[in-house]
């Protein structure tokens, strides 16, 4: 934390600008006034007398009268100040700035039980938890960028009493946050989405939920916390229908094991790394329904152990 | 942060990086006086500069050849290892212009950087990010309007938690934010201003300065005292915003700046004056005022001008609304903050005294109590010092001792010991500056006489003849050594005589 009473960005204090040559190098303040700005606020004003009659306008050719000026967004007298912000928002205000880098820690894991990946810097592991455990339904396991997509899929796809309510009246909220319109059905709040909001049409976190990996099917056994892997049964007998905005051709899809039979998975850890020239994870197509973000059904090439839970 | 970011200056050191300014400061003035001045903001890791030393220099990579961005693409669209190198690679080169234009013109590039910007492995996620960031700050409007179908997910990604992401997500987004009005109009149904007030409720310091900036960006638009600003004002923003600015010295000066240009923004639509006061947004911005005073030392530390300028900004056009709030801050330690202030910047930044004055102007316009309270804090002597400062000081700093003489007798006589000094401002150069020297003479003639015996006999005489030739001086010179001429005592004419109102 900082320890001066301000503090600032750390561009600006390392900031040398040439000084430019002026006739004016000290105002003649009087002494201690500083001192008065501490003093206190002062005491509160003579009640308001009669205001003094208006004075009459001044005789010509004189002009002046005392006014107040309100100077636009463009006026000339804001030129200098407005130059001076737009040097600083390029960037060209700084000069020798170095990196504050931030506190170096040495590896360490998440600690989330069935998720090992490693990291070396306290960022990196934060968008990980972020992105992968923090909002993550319970039921099937996929994770949401928002506590807010999250209830709205939990309500939608696991919430028997929706699917009932959902027939009498509408149930289905909009996605965009201050907006409070509801659909009678996906289909009606996607076309609300794209026509009123100007959102994709396959915006990722809109997929409707198909029938048949619906939430009676997405049972697998997840231990408390663990945010495991889909069914990977159910993800690879449809791994193939690739999905343009995730993957490419399917060679990516490494199955080094012929589908299981539905029905609980196996927990199982994968290790890697998450700097950068060892990530070794692949995304399992989110070509089934990416209503959240399945998390990697990563399969490892046959030399990195695969590590079951106990 | 924006401040764990270093940026290299490029080789070539001070004077290079001097001669850079200059150039932009040259560009900025033409697309100012063109009204047509907007800056993008780049976040950019240079982790070979943070090795210290010329050699950490960061040179722009040249271009790649189509084939190459190609293959760079297809590495992206295969998985695994290859995914992430290939994002790499692209990101940097994409910090050169050719490059991303070709990038752009691919078929199914955008689709797949925007595939893997939404992906769940999260480095992934962050390396496509910065491509985005990397497009997002493009000079050439077909390579930032190719980021757009990112748009919903940098909204929806703003509801993480992830400070390093968010914070990329929004600056991308004050980036294109400012593009043009066409994105503008896509970003507002989708929902940015509501997702913008949920963010502000953010503690980190980081996001909230990229927040200020994104709405620093909608509130320079040319629709936005339209479009833009009634929505503001509709969420929980200004009040937010405010707090904010008025926290910025204790901590979070970044923001406070960011959210400090917005409030300027924001006043300057001339639609917000009753929404601001009722926040309480003059008292709360005068007292920052004073705090940013007594917080500064002589030599102000640098940056703190890009704080104390838009707050002048708002203190002095809310000031000049007609909603009659002027008796909210009648405190003369406001007097001695400015002067302070003044005082502090005088040297690097005198874009500030010229803004500084403007303020004392709308203070002291209709407010006796801040004439008295000028003269009697002894503020004369400096006021004085700041004539020569610029043309716009030496017209305002005159426009100031006239509001004050207008005030009547009394203050006049306090004046009249500035004579000496007075006499130098009708040889300035800038008409306009003596016009306003010729006004304040009238009004110490109408309401001291003795004035006018006193001028003369300081050789006032001639300072005026010196003005019979100019168009528009030559009538009050005229009028003024009519004036003068009469004897000493002799009563005026002049109807303001009448009004003397009492002074304590």
């Amino acid at each position: 934390m900082p320890t001066a009473p301000h503090r600032l960005p750390e561009r600006v204090r390392r900031m040398r600008s040439p000084p430019a040559p002026r006739a004016v190098a000290m105002l003649p303040l009087p002494p201690g006034l500083r001192r008065r700005l501490r003093e206190g606020p002062p005491p509160p004003p003579a009640p308001p007398r009669a205001p003094p009659a208006p004075p009459a306008p001044p005789a010509p050719p004189f002009a002046f009268t005392p006014r107040r000026l309100r100077l636009g967004l463009h006026h000339p007298l804001l030129e200098d100040g407005d130059v001076h912000r737009h040097l600083y928002l390029q960037g060209v205000l700084t000069s020798l700035a170095e990196v504050a880098e931030g506190p170096k820690v040495s590896e360490f894991s998440c600690h989330i039980s069935g998720c090992c990946q490693v990291f070396d810097t306290l960022e990196g592991y934060e968008h990980h938890y972020n992105t992968l455990h923090r909002n993550v339904c319970s039921f099937c396991k996929r994770s949401f960028p928002s506590a807010r997509l999250l209830d709205v899929h939990i309500l939608e796809w696991h919430d028997s009493l929706f699917q009932i309510m959902a027939e009498k009246q509408n149930m289905y909220k909009c996605l965009v946050e201050g907006c409070v319109e509801k659909f009678k059905s996906s289909k009606d709040r996607k076309d609300h989405l794209v026509t009123a909001h100007l959102y994709p049409a396959d915006f990722r976190f809109d997929r409707p939920r198909k029938a048949k990996s619906g939430p009676w099917h997405v049972s697998s056994p997840a231990k408390d916390g663990a945010s495991v892997p889909m069914d990977v049964s159910q993800e690879t007998s449809e791994q193939f229908q690739v999905d343009p905005m995730e993957t490419g051709p399917s060679e990516n899809m490494e199955i080094p094991r012929p589908p299981a039979s539905p029905g609980p998975t196996t927990p199982e850890k994968w290790f890697y790394k998450s700097s950068s020239s060892m990530n070794r994870l692949n995304v399992a197509g989110p070509s089934a329904d990416p209503w959240g973000t399945p998390l990697a059904t990563s399969l490892q090439p046959d030399s990195v152990p695969l590590i079951p839970t106990l | 942060m924006w401040g764990r970011r270093g940026r290299w200056a490029g080789p070539g050191g001070a004077e290079e990086l001097r001669a850079r300014r200059r150039e932009r400061e040259a560009a900025l003035r033409r697309a100012r006086r063109q009204e047509q001045l907007v800056s993008k903001r780049l976040l950019r890791e240079d982790s070979a500069a943070a090795e210290g030393g010329r050699d950490g220099a960061e040179t722009v990579p040249d271009p790649l050849s189509e084939d190459e961005v190609l293959e760079l693409l297809r590495g992206m669209q295969r998985g695994s290892e290859d995914r992430k190198r290939s994002l790499s690679r692209l990101r940097r080169a994409l910090q050169n212009k050719d490059t991303q234009q070709k990038f752009v013109r691919l078929d199914g590039s955008i689709r797949t950087l925007v595939g893997l910007f939404t992906s769940s492995l999260a480095d992934v996620q962050m390396e496509a990010a910065r491509c985005l960031h990397e497009l997002s700050h493009s000079s050439d409007p077909a390579v930032a309007e190719a980021c757009l179908p990112a748009t919903s997910y940098l909204l929806t990604y703003l509801s993480g938690h992830s400070v390093e992401f968010t914070e990329l997500c929004l600056y991308t987004l004050g980036n294109l934010v400012v593009e043009s009005e066409a994105v503008r109009k896509q970003l507002l149904p989708q929902g940015i201003i509501p997702v913008l007030a949920s963010c502000i409720q953010s503690p980190h310091e980081a996001v909230l300065e990229g927040l200020g900036y994104v709405l620093s960006q909608l509130l320079q638009a040319k629709e936005a005292p339209a479009e833009i600003v009634p929505l503001v004002l509709d969420s929980v923003l200004p009040q937010h915003m405010l707090r904010l600015v008025c926290s910025g010295l204790k901590a979070g000066t970044g923001a406070a700046v960011e959210f400090a240009w917005c409030l300027h923004y924001i006043v300057c639509s001339h639609t917000a004056d009753a929404a601001l006061l009722s926040l309480g947004a003059l008292p709360a911005l005068a007292t920052l005022l004073l705090d940013l005073a007594s917080e500064t030392p002589p030599d102000a530390p640098e940056g703190l001008e890009l704080l104390i300028c838009p707050v002048l900004r708002c203190l002095s056009n809310l000031l000049a609304g007609d909603t009659g709030c002027q008796g909210q801050i009648r405190d003369e330690r406001l007097l001695v903050a400015l002067f302070l202030i003044l005082q502090s910047f005088l040297q690097q930044h005198p874009f500030i005294v010229q803004e500084g004055l403007w303020l004392l102007n709308n203070l002291t316009a209709d407010e006796p109590f801040f004439c008295s309270a000028l003269l009697a804090l002894d503020l004369l002597p400096a006021l004085l010092q700041l004539l020569p400062c610029s043309p716009m000081a030496a017209a305002l700093v005159l426009t100031v001792l006239c509001n004050i003489a207008e005030k009547g007798p009394a203050l006049c006589q306090q004046l009249h010991q500035a004579l000496p000094l007075l006499l130098p401002a009708l040889a300035l150069p800038d008409p306009q500056a003596v016009g306003q020297g010729l006004e304040l003479l009238h009004l110490l003639f109408l309401h001291c006489p003795e004035v006018a015996a006193d001028f003369i006999r300081q050789g006032g005489q001639r300072a005026l003849e010196q003005h019979q030739s100019s168009p528009e001086l030559q009538e009050r010179a005229r009028a003024l050594l009519d004036l003068a001429g009469q004897p000493a005592g002799a009563s005026t004419t002049g109807p303001c005589h009448g009004t003397v109102s009492a002074f304590p």
